[in-house]
């Protein structure tokens, strides 16, 4: 079904980190952004389509002041909202936010560090774009924050807070960004598993919450009002978000999920895990008959390498890309 | 990232260590009251009550440079010599041995299964001496107190932590390589086969559900390996079964140790770690507060010279130095060996805890001659 292709090189071997890939299509250039986290670098890649051209660039965590220690960053992602395209990375000292080529940093939020280190780890992981206008990034307390973020220029400002997680917020997913209009919109997920999911808005308001069972939950994602979530079990869960009516349950993985991703337009489901196994899936989504039917269709070994990041590059699932810890390159996969 | 990583890196490495010359000591043939005393030395040293409570404060990970100082000292906390190769090729084996252990876990939490193999071994070395047992005894204490209460996300980002600091290190292993769980490239093999994790079910079944819970289809799918049901849990108690194998002790005298320096392969070489902070052209040692304090606790030496010794991690001398002149460049790690280096003068209120670890109305015959000032110990350089 899919077969390799010509792997992409990176300056830096990828981190152990979840959902350690974010792919950006930019089709009028014909160019794909790919990022990929190393410990306090963020290594990023443009590659041509024609596969003739890559440049590459390196970003680093924002330090408060030079002679504190380095910050290792959690995760790099891109946010797609209608009237542009952003770059965050979150690290143990804060939030940036870049535009999407990584050229100028439009934003920083510094996070609550206490002077001496407490047990509880602080730093901020978790990212999506929302609606028109949000991003929403989460925080190591299970604090969410919600920036608005204007069509231009770098007024970026804290709108909102949303408590309702008490451990560490692992990932955060959203569906219906500025073109539909959706019931749930946010879907978020904590290191004990609890699944919050959200309406945005100027108060976003809580429409549900799908407790965990004790089992971290790493990986999330929204489609067609369906909750995707892939688990340290190495399980992957559909709940309907709206209700939290268990769908579907998958014995995916032998070891835990790292990552999770969606083609919007095919419903093709991508899974990553330690096991060193990429597993692609179906998934058909009726709303009107409210039943999630999954298939599962092809499987990828990257022999020796736990996955730490797997992302379609495209809206149909053309095609994929997967990093691995320890591993210097981007590896695609393209539909034969 | 987590704050709660070190005591469990440094308990693992320096179990790892003491394998490695637990193995070496018999290997040359060294007499066996020699030997012991060298263990039992470095097992004080290393659960030391004032050094357990600096390391088990939330803090973030040392750098490679600021522990192998640790170890360095560590290594030195007897009557035993380490030549530089030998400390280098101790800290290869010892850091690639826990990094194999780190990556092969089933889960994050049997890190802490592999942390109790550690511990449990270092009992048997020092069962004789209760004064030591009873150190090791209230170190397990600590471990149990600090850990079994997380939760699995919180071990898996203790593991991420972990998994940083290893980052890029692909040094091979001989013993690795014979038994094939290391590649020739350096990269360690990840079995799609084997038992699956406790808590996670065997890969391939799909289950879908009607709006009322009841389940309404069942798929199987491929799941590309050969995986077996899991095992039964490991136990986090003081003595238990620990069910996983790792972090118990693979090496024998009969199974020596050696690392392959040449050829190692060019990605490693070509993409060294960028996490740390300006290059430092003298190489100073980091002096962080773990390596003050063992630089503090080396302990009482008979003032007999003879009792010294010096081991060799290389099967002969000539080895020993022609692995110190080839050494690449890039596994350099930019520490000087100042052996015996003694910081009593560095900090008034160290000075003070220092006092409380030598000998009662023993002073260490070195101190009042060299009471070096550390920065003219650098100076000097």
């Amino acid at each position: 079904m899919y077969h390799k292709e010509k792997s992409i090189q990176i300056k830096n071997s990828a981190s152990a980190l979840y959902n350690n890939l974010s792919v950006l299509r930019i089709a009028p250039r014909r160019l794909t952004y790919f990022t990929v986290v190393h410990a306090n670098v963020v290594n990023m890649v443009s590659a041509s389509w024609d596969g003739l051209n890559y440049s590459h660039r390196q970003l680093q965590s924002k330090e408060p002041n030079v002679a504190t220690s380095t910050s290792l960053i959690m995760q790099a992602a891109f946010c797609v909202l209608p009237s542009r395209e952003l770059l965050v990375i979150t690290s143990q000292k804060g939030i940036q936010m870049y535009e999407s080529d990584g050229s100028i940093m439009v934003y920083w939020h510094a996070l609550d560090t206490p002077e001496t280190p407490s047990a509880q780890a602080v730093f901020a992981r978790g990212i999506s774009a929302v609606w028109e206008n949000y991003i929403c990034v989460g925080v190591s307390s299970g604090s969410i924050l919600v920036f608005d973020v204007p069509s231009k220029g770098s007024n970026i400002t804290l709108s909102e807070v949303l408590e309702e997680h008490k451990e560490s917020i692992t990932d955060i997913a959203s569906e219906c960004s500025g073109s539909q209009q959706c019931i749930a919109d946010l879907v978020s997920a904590d290191d004990g598993g609890n699944l919050c999911v959200w309406k945005s808005g100027e108060e976003f308001q809580l429409l549900n919450k799908i407790p965990g069972f004790d089992m971290s939950c790493s990986s999330v994602k929204l489609w067609k009002g369906t909750v995707v979530a892939g688990y340290g079990t190495g399980q992957i869960r559909l709940y309907e978000a709206v209700t939290g009516i268990l769908h579907a349950e998958v014995n995916a993985h032998a070891r835990w999920i790292y990552s999770l991703d969606i083609a919007p337009f095919s419903g093709l489901l991508l899974s990553a895990a330690e096991d060193s196994l990429v597993r692609v899936w179906h998934l058909t989504v009726s709303q009107e008959t409210n039943s999630v039917e999954v298939a599962h269709l092809h499987n990828e070994c990257v022999t020796d390498t736990q996955i730490c990041g797997a992302r379609f590059c495209d809206g149909d699932g053309y095609a994929f890309a997967v990093t691995g810890y320890d591993l210097s390159e981007i590896i695609r996969y393209t539909q034969t | 990232m987590s704050s709660r990583t070190l005591p469990l890196l440094f308990i693992n490495l320096g179990g790892e260590m003491l394998y490695i010359l637990d193995q070496r000591l018999r290997a040359q043939n060294i007499p066996a009251d020699k030997a012991k005393k060298v263990m039992n030395d470095i097992i004080t040293t290393m659960f030391n009550k004032k050094f357990l409570e600096e390391l088990f404060k939330p803090q973030e990970l040392y750098s490679k440079k600021a522990l192998r100082t640790v170890f360095d000292r560590l290594a030195h906390a007897s009557i035993m010599r380490l030549n530089q190769a030998s400390m280098d090729k101790l800290y290869d084996l010892m850091t690639m041995a826990f990094k194999y252990q780190v990556l092969l876990c089933l889960r994050p939490k049997d890190i802490l299964l592999v942390s109790f193999n550690h511990m449990d071994a270092i009992k048997d070395f020092v069962k004789d001496t209760p004064s030591i047992l009873s150190l090791v005894d209230e170190t397990y204490r600590q471990l149990i107190e600090m850990y079994t209460s997380l939760s699995h996300g919180e071990f898996q980002l203790i593991r991420q932590t972990l998994l940083i600091f290893f980052q890029d290190m692909h040094i091979r292993v001989s013993i690795f390589l014979k038994d094939k769980v290391q590649n020739s490239n350096g990269r360690f093999v990840l079995p799609t086969s084997g038992p699956v994790p406790h808590g996670t079910q065997v890969p391939g079944l799909i289950r879908m559900f009607s709006c009322t819970g009841e389940e309404v289809t069942r798929l199987q799918f491929n799941n590309g390996g050969n995986y077996t049901a899991g095992l039964r849990e490991g136990s986090f108690e003081m003595f238990g079964d620990r069910v996983t194998k790792l972090g118990t002790n693979m090496y024998s005298v009969s199974r020596p140790v050696e690392t392959h320096m040449s050829g190692t392969s060019k990605s490693s070489a070509q993409h060294t770690k960028q996490v740390n902070t300006a290059p430092n052209p003298l190489a100073k040692e980091e002096l962080n507060l773990l390596a003050k304090l063992m630089g503090g606790l080396e302990v009482q030496k008979t003032g007999n010279a003879d009792s010294g010794f010096r081991v060799n991690l290389f099967a002969t001398d000539e080895e020993e130095e022609e692995a110190l002149i080839t050494r690449p460049d890039e596994l350099s790690y930019g520490v000087i060996n100042i052996q015996a280096t003694k910081d009593h003068q560095a900090n008034a209120e160290l000075a003070k805890i220092m006092g409380e670890f030598t000998e009662s109305g023993h002073q260490s015959p070195s101190a009042s001659s060299k009471g070096d000032d550390l920065l003219a110990m650098m100076d000097g350089l």
